[in-house]
C-alpha cells in the first residue's frame, strides 16, 4: 500500500507538471528573465510601485487581448480593434457632454458601441461567411469614416467622465489600482467562460474543426457571433479605461493595442489558428509585452531601437515554442 | 498562338473571373471618374490618377503573391516605408551612383522579404504573427533612417519614372505592366508558381506529390519583397523625400489586402492572379477619387472607402444562395 502511494506520489509531480504548457511556462519565465534583467539595471523593477504602476499599464492591453483572445480561439482574428477602442473611448466623452444621465452612462454607452460593431463583425463573419480578416478590416475602415466624420477630424473636445477617471487612475483598495481591478474582474469572468461553460468549450471545438462542432449540435454561428461581439465590447471596455486614463480621447489611440493584443494572444500560447490555449498564457503574454515596453522605455533607448528589439524578442519566443508541425 | 478549343473559353472564364470583375469595376468607376473631372479624358488626368494608384499597386501585387500560397503578408507596407527611407539616402548623385542605389534599395526589399520566406517556412510560424513582429523590425530600421522626414531624390530619374512616355502614357503604368510581365507571368507559369498555387489551394496533396512548397513559398515571400521595394522606390520619386511614417505604412499594408480581395484573390489561398490585384489596387484609389470629382467633403473620403470595401467584400458572400447542404458552410 505505502509503496503503492509513494510510486503514485513520485509519478504525481511529473504528471501535473506535464500538464503545464511549456508556452505558458516559458511566458512566465520570460517575464521573470526582464524582471530579473531589469532589477541588474536598476533596483526600482522589483519594488512593489513600479510592478503595480506597470500592471495598472497592462490591465488596458489585458482588457483588449482579453477579447482578442476569444476570437483567436475560434480561429478568426479581429483587426478592427484600433478603431474599436477609440470609439469606445470617444463615444464614452461624447456621452459626458449631455450632462448628469450622460456621464452616468458614459461607460455602458461606449462599451455598446463596441459591442455594435462586434456584432457587424461577427453577423458577417458567422452568417455570411466573410473571412475575419477581411470583415473586421473593413469595419475598421467604416468605424474610422464614422469617427473622423463625427470629429471633424480633429481630437473630440469632450472629455473623459469623473467615472471613468477614477475606473482607470482611481483606488477602490488602496495599492492597486482600479484598472487592474477590472482586468481582474474581466479576467475572472473569462476564466469562467472558458472553463465552465458551455459557450468556452464551444469556443474551443470551434477552433479545432467547426464542421466537428456543427455536427456535434453546437450551433456554431451563435457562438462566433458572441465571440465577436465580446471581443467589440472588451475592445471598447479598454478605450473607455484608456480614455479616463489620459482624461479625453484621441484619434489614433487605438493603433498601438492591435499587434500587442494579437502578440500577447499568440505569446502566451494561443494557437493563433485556434482550438487551443489557456487564459493564464493571455495574463503571461500581456505581462511579458508590457514589461518589454517599459524596460526597454527606462533604458532610454529610441523609438527605433524599440521596435527592433521588440520585433526580434517577439520572434525569438515564437521560435521557442510557436512551431507549427511539419505538413 | 495555340488555338482554344471549343468550350474550353468557359475554363478560362472560370479561371479568370475574378480578375475580369474587378477590371470591369475599375473600368466602370474609371469612367464616372473622367466623365465628372473638370479636364476630363486627358493625358495629365490620366498621369495623376496612375501615379496615384501605382503604389498601391505595387503592394498589392506583393501582396498577391503571398496570398495565393493560402499566406498573408503584413510587412508590406512596413517594406515600403524602410526602402522609400533607404531611397532618401541612396538614390542620389552621378547616374552610377543612382543605379547602384535602385540596385541597393531592390536588394534590401528582397532580402526583408526573404527574411519572412525563411522564418515561415524553416522557423514554421503562422504568417500573420510572423510578419507582424518582422514589420516592426522593419520599421525600426526605417525610424533608425529617417527619425524625421527628410532626404533627396535623384530628381531627374523621379521625373522620368513619373511623366509620360511620348507624352501620352503614363511611366507609371508602363513600369507597372513591366513590372507584371518581367516577375508575375514568368513565376505563374513556372513550376514554382504552380506549386505555390498548389500550396494555397491543397498543401499536402501538393507535398505529397512532390511539389516544391518550400521553394515556391520562398520565392512568392521574396518577390513579394521586391515588388514593396519597388512600391517604396515609387513613393520616394514621389515624394522626393523619405519618412518613416507609421500610420502610412500600416495603411498600405491594410489596403493592400482590401486590394488584392477587390482583385478577386482568395485570401484562402489558390485563386486569383496579380493581374486582378492590380485592378483591384487601381479601383480602390479610384473611389477616393470620385469623391474629389464629385465634391464630397474629404471627411467623408475614409467612411466611403470603407463602406465600398465592405459591400465589395459581402458580394463574395452572395455564394452562399447557392449552398445545398449546410456542411458546405464550412469549407
Amino acid at each position: 500500500m505505502s509503496e503503492d502511494a509513494s510510486l503514485m506520489r513520485r509519478s504525481g509531480l511529473p504528471a501535473r507538471l506535464r500538464r503545464v504548457d511549456p508556452a505558458v511556462a516559458i511566458a512566465f519565465g520570460c517575464v521573470l528573465l526582464l524582471l530579473l534583467g531589469g532589477s541588474i539595471y536598476s533596483s526600482n523593477f522589483l519594488s512593489p510601485d513600479y510592478l503595480l504602476q506597470q500592471l495598472k499599464v497592462a490591465s488596458f492591453l489585458g482588457v483588449i487581448a482579453t477579447g482578442m483572445m476569444m476570437v483567436i480561439l475560434i480561429g478568426q482574428i479581429d483587426l478592427s480593434v484600433p478603431w474599436v477602442v477609440a470609439a469606445g473611448a470617444m463615444m464614452a466623452c461624447a456621452a459626458t457632454a449631455y450632462g448628469g444621465v450622460g456621464s452616468f452612462l458614459a461607460i455602458p454607452f461606449g462599451i455598446l458601441c463596441g459591442a455594435v460593431i462586434g456584432a457587424v463583425n461577427g453577423l458577417a463573419v458567422a452568417y455570411l461567411r466573410i473571412p475575419s480578416m477581411i470583415i473586421t478590416l473593413a469595419t475598421n475602415a467604416v468605424v474610422q469614416g464614422l469617427m473622423v466624420v463625427y470629429t471633424g477630424g480633429f481630437a473630440p473636445q469632450d472629455s473623459a467622465s469623473p467615472a471613468m477617471r477614477f475606473l482607470a487612475t482611481g483606488y477602490v483598495i488602496s495599492p492597486i489600482p482600479n484598472g487592474v481591478l477590472v482586468w481582474l474582474v474581466v479576467g475572472i469572468l473569462a476564466v469562467f467562460l472558458l472553463v465552465r461553460t458551455t459557450f468556452g468549450r464551444s469556443l474551443y471545438a470551434i477552433g479545432n474543426r467547426e464542421r466537428a462542432a456543427y455536427m456535434s449540435g453546437i450551433d456554431t454561428r451563435r457562438i462566433t457571433l458572441l465571440a465577436f461581439v465580446i471581443s467589440g465590447a472588451l475592445s471598447a471596455l479598454g478605450g473607455v479605461l484608456l480614455a479616463g486614463y489620459a482624461s479625453k480621447a484621441s484619434q489614433s489611440m487605438g493603433d498601438a493595442y492591435l499587434l500587442p493584443s494579437i502578440a500577447a494572444v499568440v505569446l502566451g500560447g494561443t494557437h493563433v489558428l485556434g482550438g487551443k490555449g489557456s487564459y493564464l498564457g493571455t495574463v503571461a503574454g500581456v505581462i511579458l509585452i508590457t514589461l518589454l515596453q517599459s524596460i526597454l522605455s527606462v533604458m532610454q533607448i529610441e523609438e527605433a531601437g524599440r521596435q527592433l528589439i521588440y520585433g526580434v524578442v517577439i520572434i525569438c519566443m515564437l521560435l521557442l515554442y510557436g512551431r507549427q508541425k511539419l505538413v | 498562338m495555340k488555338e482554344i478549343p471549343h468550350g474550353e473559353w468557359r475554363f478560362w472564364y472560370a479561371q479568370h473571373k475574378g480578375t475580369l470583375l474587378a477590371a470591369v469595376l475599375f473600368a466602370v468607376m474609371f469612367v464616372i471618374y473622367v466623365s465628372n473631372h473638370p479636364a476630363g479624358f486627358t493625358p495629365n488626368v490620366v498621369q495623376t490618377a496612375s501615379n496615384k494608384a501605382a503604389l498601391l499597386a505595387f503592394v498589392a501585387m506583393a501582396q498577391c503573391f503571398v496570398v495565393i500560397t493560402a499566406g498573408i503578408d503584413l510587412s508590406v507596407g512596413m517594406i515600403l516605408i524602410l526602402c522609400n527611407c533607404l531611397a532618401s539616402w541612396l538614390v542620389v548623385g552621378t547616374p552610377f551612383e543612382t543605379a547602384l542605389g535602385v540596385a541597393a534599395v531592390l536588394l534590401t526589399g528582397l532580402a526583408c522579404g526573404m527574411l519572412n520566406g525563411l522564418i515561415i517556412i524553416f522557423g514554421r510560424l503562422q504568417p500573420i504573427v510572423t510578419t507582424i513582429a518582422t514589420s516592426a523590425i522593419f520599421f525600426g530600421l526605417a525610424l533608425l533612417l529617417r527619425p524625421t522626414p527628410g532626404g533627396a531624390v535623384n530628381e531627374t530619374l523621379a521625373d522620368a519614372f513619373t511623366s509620360k512616355l511620348f507624352g501620352i502614357i503614363p511611366a507609371s503604368l508602363v513600369v507597372l505592366a513591366a513590372t507584371l510581365l518581367i516577375f508575375w507571368v514568368p513565376f505563374s507559369r513556372s513550376i514554382l508558381g504552380r506549386a505555390a498555387y498548389a500550396a494555397g489551394s491543397a498543401e499536402n496533396a501538393a507535398y505529397m506529390s512532390g511539389m516544391p512548397i518550400k521553394r515556391a513559398k520562398f520565392a512568392s515571400y521574396a518577390l513579394a519583397g521586391l515588388m514593396s521595394a519597388i512600391g517604396g522606390l515609387y513613393l520616394t520619386f514621389f515624394s522626393y523625400t523619405g519618412e518613416a511614417a507609421f500610420a502610412s505604412g500600416n495603411a498600405y499594408t491594410l489596403y493592400s489586402i482590401a486590394a488584392v480581395v477587390l482583385g478577386g484573390v482568395s485570401l484562402a489561398g489558390g485563386k486569383g492572379g496579380a493581374v486582378g490585384a492590380v485592378f483591384g489596387a487601381l479601383a480602390f484609389r479610384t473611389i477616393g477619387d470620385l469623391l474629389f470629382v464629385f465634391d464630397l467633403d474629404p471627411l467623408w473620403q475614409p467612411l466611403f472607402q470603407g463602406v465600398v470595401l465592405m459591400l465589395a467584400i459581402s458580394i463574395g458572400s452572395m455564394g452562399l444562395a447557392r449552398v445545398r447542404n449546410r456542411l458546405e458552410w464550412f469549407q
